[in-house]
């Protein structure tokens, strides 16, 4: 598909699912991999929402984010099932880059469909991943995944729960920031009378790229971290680590569990810390982002090289029994405290077939040892189920209700 | 009332009247333009009528001139061609120089649209380059009868909303009488109890007063919303004197008379509020945007705390409107009346646990958990019912 054009992609995806259906997951994953290239070679463009998996997970990390938590109003499934058959709707078109609705202007005396900031801007690589919380289950009455529980209680953890949380997530990634927003606003728009955002972030910068050949964006303490991230080509790697497989219920297959915590950066007391310390912290150079004992960001790590509770170390998948991830955090900036010092950190979204075997493993150590502790804070926190692909004519966690 | 948007609009367009348009301009104009974003009533909705003429007018940026200036009456759609080198702003006015409807910002080389709906009589059309001045105008004809309103069920709902408006303006002027009353004896635990009732009728309609512009900030503006130097008057005025400074409430009793004189100011105006199914769905709509941005919040009623007082007079007002129109949407759009029906009753039912004695808790006893309850069930009303405008004028 190298004459690429926003109509080729389209009629490419749908030609991806139909094939996919009728020849097995084999010419499936030809296909896929075929979108994946155009995907990474496209910024601006539209990513296909329908698909094996949900795009925004193994997706070429975006560069901006507009993460909201939604709770329901409803304890009638057929009612979130109704909203979810809206959103999906809105969400094909969004992501294409299409007006939502009857569009941003339509009836003159009606308010317009789609609130129209996005007009004229491109698809921006949109994404919207969506996944429901164990209060999601709870509230509808609908038997939970078995790994879906609350997280546990890490020390240090000072969370708000304003800013934790919610049944539904929607995870909105783009290139613009403009587009982002204006796709979650669009949704919170479609959801009133069913549900209401419960907390909302925004993210500026990505600090994770899924593009192995990428350098690994710096987080706001200045550093590379998450270097050895699951690469989205990564098949092997998303069907061992991301993708929920035939231990999940039906509808969760092809899908993965995510979890984010909003971590609070003591930015101040961190930019007085001398640079060796900052250095011994992560246990990697400032400026190449080389683990210590190696001379590139990417070489591999030798943990035996590095301090004993070295970030990098104690988040290392050699230190605990394999645990990995796939990170797809952003930075924010919520404006200033008050005391003249930055609301800001990094907003912090994993994803991962089994939490017990991701980020609950890796928590635990961190929350007990890393010295990063002193410079940061778990403020908020939340796990979602996010279900696999959404096929052409369905719509989000649609065998769920079924 | 939301006085950010309303008065404060109306402050800050009598100052562009006075500085951007020139001393020679007047003060309708100026007027007129707060009404096309806020006061759906103020400025004259948009005709669903058939056009009957469309009439071209040329402008430049020294001349503006319309083919024809003879017309029948009905639906006129006046078309504007930009051929000036500034943006220019089309106005239709009466002969009392108050605003039929304007279409701002037309910029050069465009063509823009504005259909009105004239009745027979003297007009002037003006274009304004870059908002200046007093624009140029040119006098135009209107004779003929308007065709009468073919929906008899329109014309039932437009005189039964009448009705309810004059019910509800002298309920609250009676209820204003009464606490008047009790602010000029300096009894003040009486005054407090007579304060949120007053102001009931007024919630109910409030959308319509905002018509008559000048009303509206003397008898609703709170205290924050006040420019500096001008004299702050109403109900909120008294509201704080009560509530804060009781000491000074004889001292404030004129203005006790002041509120019952614009009220009954606006009595007088009602028979000459422009209604139709329209401005009734579009009020409609408002009051619920009240609720959502002044009431729910607790900025209304900073001293009293009696905002859910307003809060259901309000949603009120909003009902009745729905219920007139109800018959209209029904054949229109079934499905809206099931969702607005269960959207009302909802909110009702919701505002029904703060019931206390014939009002309600302070504002301030909420929880902020019941707050956001609140906020949801405006949210769920507010979104369908910003549709029922489209659907009474289709």
């Amino acid at each position: 598909m190298a004459d690429f054009s926003r109509r080729g992609v389209l009629a490419g995806a749908g030609l991806a699912v139909g094939a996919g259906a009728a020849a097995g997951a084999g010419l499936m994953r030809l296909t896929e991999t075929e979108t994946e290239t155009v995907r990474a070679a496209a910024p601006g463009g539209p990513i296909p929402f329908h698909g094996p998996h949900q795009a925004g997970i193994a997706t070429p990390v975006q560069d901006r984010l507009h993460f909201a938590a939604f709770d329901l109003g409803t304890d009638a499934p057929a009612e979130a099932a109704e909203l979810l058959r809206r959103w999906t709707a809105a969400a094909v078109r969004m992501t294409a880059g299409q007006e939502v609705g009857g569009g941003a202007t339509g009836a003159e005396l009606a308010p317009p469909d789609d609130t129209g900031e996005a007009l004229e801007l491109p698809a921006s690589r949109l994404t919207l991943t969506v996944g429901f919380g164990p209060s999601f289950f709870e509230k509808l009455r609908l038997p939970a995944p078995d790994r879906l529980r609350e997280l546990p209680r890490f020390p240090a953890d000072k969370l708000d729960p304003a800013r934790s949380g919610g049944d539904i997530c929607v995870q909105a990634c783009a290139d613009d920031p403009q587009v982002a927003v204006h796709a979650v606003r669009n949704l919170a728009r479609i959801a009133f009378g069913t549900a209401s955002v419960r907390w909302s972030q925004l993210g500026f910068g990505k600090t994770s790229s899924t593009t192995p050949q990428a350098q690994t964006p710096r987080n706001l303490m200045g550093f590379k971290d998450g270097t050895r991230n699951i690469a989205g080509t990564d098949r092997a790697a998303l069907d061992a680590h991301v993708w929920v497989g035939r231990e999940g219920p039906e509808w969760l297959r092809g899908g993965s569990y995510l979890v984010a915590r909003r971590i609070r950066m003591h930015i101040e007391t961190w930019d007085r810390t001398s640079l060796k310390e900052q250095e011994d912290i992560f246990g990697r150079t400032k400026r190449e982002g080389a683990p210590y004992g190696a001379a590139r960001e990417h070489d591999p790590v030798r943990l035996d090289r590095l301090p004993a509770d070295a970030h990098v170390r104690l988040a290392h998948p050699d230190s605990l029994g394999g645990a990995t991830i796939l990170r797809r955090g952003y930075s924010f900036t919520d404006g200033s405290d008050g005391l003249g010092r930055l609301d800001a950190g990094l907003f912090f979204l994993a994803y991962q077939r089994d939490p017990e075997k991701g980020f609950i493993p890796i928590q635990r150590a961190l929350a007990a040892r890393d010295p990063l502790n002193e410079y940061i804070q778990h403020v908020g926190s939340g796990i979602w189920a996010c279900p696999g692909g959404v096929p052409a004519g369905s719509f989000w966690g649609e065998a769920l209700f079924s | 009332m939301r006085p950010a948007l309303r008065s404060g609009a109306a402050f800050g367009l009598l100052a562009l009247a006075l500085t951007a348009c020139g001393s020679g301009d007047d003060g309708a104009d100026g007027g007129s333009s707060s009404g096309s974003g806020s006061a759906a009533v103020a400025s004259q909705p948009a005709p669903t009528g058939k056009v009957v003429e469309t009439v071209d007018v040329a402008a430049t940026d020294t001349t503006c001139v319309p083919a024809e200036t003879a017309l029948p009456a009905g639906v006129i759609s006046f078309k504007l061609t930009n051929n000036g080198k500034e943006p220019t702003w089309l106005y239709v006015f009466r002969a009392d120089r108050t605003v039929v409807s304007e279409r701002a910002n037309i910029a050069p080389g465009a063509t823009a649209d504005l259909v009105v709906e004239l009745p027979a009589g003297a007009y002037h059309v003006a274009c304004k380059p870059n908002h200046e001045g007093d624009g140029i105008r040119q006098d135009i004809t209107v004779s003929g009868e308007l065709a009468a309103e073919a929906d008899p069920r329109v014309t039932r709902a437009v005189d039964d909303y009448r009705a309810y408006i004059d019910e509800q303006v002298d309920d609250s002027i009676a209820k204003t009488e009464d606490f008047v009353a009790a602010v000029k004896k300096g009894d003040v635990k009486k005054a407090k109890d007579l304060y949120a009732p007053s102001r009931v009728g007024w919630e109910r309609i409030e959308p319509v007063a905002e018509a008559f512009g000048d009303v509206d900030p003397k008898v609703d503006l709170r205290e924050a919303d006040l420019e500096e130097g001008a004299e702050w008057t109403g109900w909120h005025r008294l509201e704080k004197a009560l509530w804060k400074e009781p000491g000074t409430l004889k001292k404030e009793a004129k203005y006790g008379d002041r509120l019952l004189e614009d009220l009954d100011a606006l009595k007088k105006k009602l028979p000459t509020a422009e209604i139709t199914a329209s401005s009734m769905a579009n009020g409609a709509k408002e009051l619920l945007d009240e609720v959502a941005t002044g009431k729910v919040t607790g900025e209304e009623e900073a001293f009293s705390h009696t905002d859910l007082w307003d809060f259901k007079a309000n949603v009120d007002g909003a009902q009745k409107v729905y219920q007139l129109l109800t018959p209209i949407v029904m054949e229109k759009n079934p499905a809206l009346v099931t969702t607005l029906d269960t959207e009302f009753a909802e909110l009702n039912t919701l505002l029904g646990k703060y019931a206390e004695g014939d009002g309600f808790v302070a504002y301030t006893e909420l929880s902020p958990e019941q707050v956001k309850e609140l906020a949801d069930a405006v949210n769920a009303l507010a979104e369908p019912l910003s549709g029922l405008a489209a659907v009474v004028a289709g």
